[in-house]
């Protein structure tokens, strides 16, 4: 898969996986293991990216004595979760569309 | 590896990096393995499911620029002592031009790599371009009822199509190639400004 393609899906996963409730990095991955293998140093790069283009904002609780970021979405997260579905529901009927010709050519 | 140890050989192998940056991905790392423990995991376990330091070092590099190295090597550096700068000023007839000289051989060697691979492509468009004026000019034969010409040149249109595409396909893996060829480098140029300071 292209590389910039790639990129813009996995920041929009791990927006996915934040969206209901704040979440922290090791359930962000587990979250997303039934659909996506994600490495921690991939999903830090995304985590930094993302709060550098303040998708999300990053806040330090204690937990059990010590310390674990938490990660909430921002409003322009939410608005990047929205036209990524808009943009998508394009590329499935086009897809769609793909599929059925060349199913009727077979 | 227990997580004290993979902390320490991680924050040891991404010296060179912004401190701030370091401190964040140990940070995150000893975050993981925290969690990891509390999900159940042995602490070697848990520091096992991370993978390697090295694999994890290759995978932070790719996303720093390399202008981000340089800068905190040249911060890092210390002062030099007069004698030094007097040693490099008259040593510099000899040093600065053998630099120079290993830069330039070095982007020579960029530049005839990526010519080769612009000319294998300009090769497979001149067959391209000739599997498409073979059969033209061989209507033009037809025209002129020069009928062994017109089967001739069809049939050198037809060959050179074929190896157009045999072209365009091998010249596709062979730019891929170089473009890895490109990032491996870049990561060896990058790796030599990481991980020295114990060794320093």
């Amino acid at each position: 898969m292209d590389i910039q393609l790639k990129r813009g899906f996995l920041d929009v996963c791990v927006l996915a996986a934040i969206k209901s409730k704040d979440s922290y990095g090791y359930k962000i991955i587990k979250d997303m293991k039934p659909y996506l293998e994600l490495s921690e140093s991939t999903l830090y790069t995304i985590l930094k990216r993302l709060e550098h283009a303040r998708m999300l904002t990053v806040s330090t609780v204690e937990h059990d004595g010590r310390l674990r970021k938490y990660y909430r979405i921002t409003e322009q997260g939410i608005k990047r979760i929205e036209d990524f579905k808009k943009e998508w529901s394009e590329m499935i009927s086009i897809y769609n569309f793909v599929v059925r010709e060349d199913e009727n050519d077979a | 590896m227990l997580k004290y140890e993979f902390l320490e050989l991680l924050q040891e192998k991404l010296s060179g990096l912004p401190q701030e940056d370091i401190d964040g991905h140990v940070e995150f790392y000893a975050e993981m393995i925290d969690d990891r423990i509390e999900d159940g995991m042995a602490e070697e376990d848990a520091v096992a499911a991370l993978g390697t330091v090295n694999d994890i070092i290759d995978d932070i590099l790719k996303d720093v620029p390399l202008k981000v190295l340089v800068k905190e090597k040249k911060k890092k550096s210390r002062k030099l002592k007069a004698w030094e700068i007097v040693l490099l000023v008259i040593g510099s007839p000899l040093w600065v031009p053998l630099l120079l000289a290993a830069a330039i051989i070095m982007l020579a060697v960029y530049i005839v790599i990526w010519s080769v691979v612009i000319s294998l492509w300009a090769v497979g468009a001149a067959f391209a371009a000739c599997a498409v004026a073979g059969p033209v000019y061989a209507v033009v034969c037809l025209v002129l009822k020069n009928y062994i010409a017109a089967m001739a040149v069809f049939g050198l249109g037809v060959c050179c199509a074929g190896l157009g595409i045999f072209m365009f396909f091998a010249c596709k893996a062979l730019s891929r190639l170089t473009v890895l060829l490109a990032k491996k480098t870049a990561l060896g140029i990058k790796k030599i400004f990481v991980g020295k300071e114990k060794g320093e």
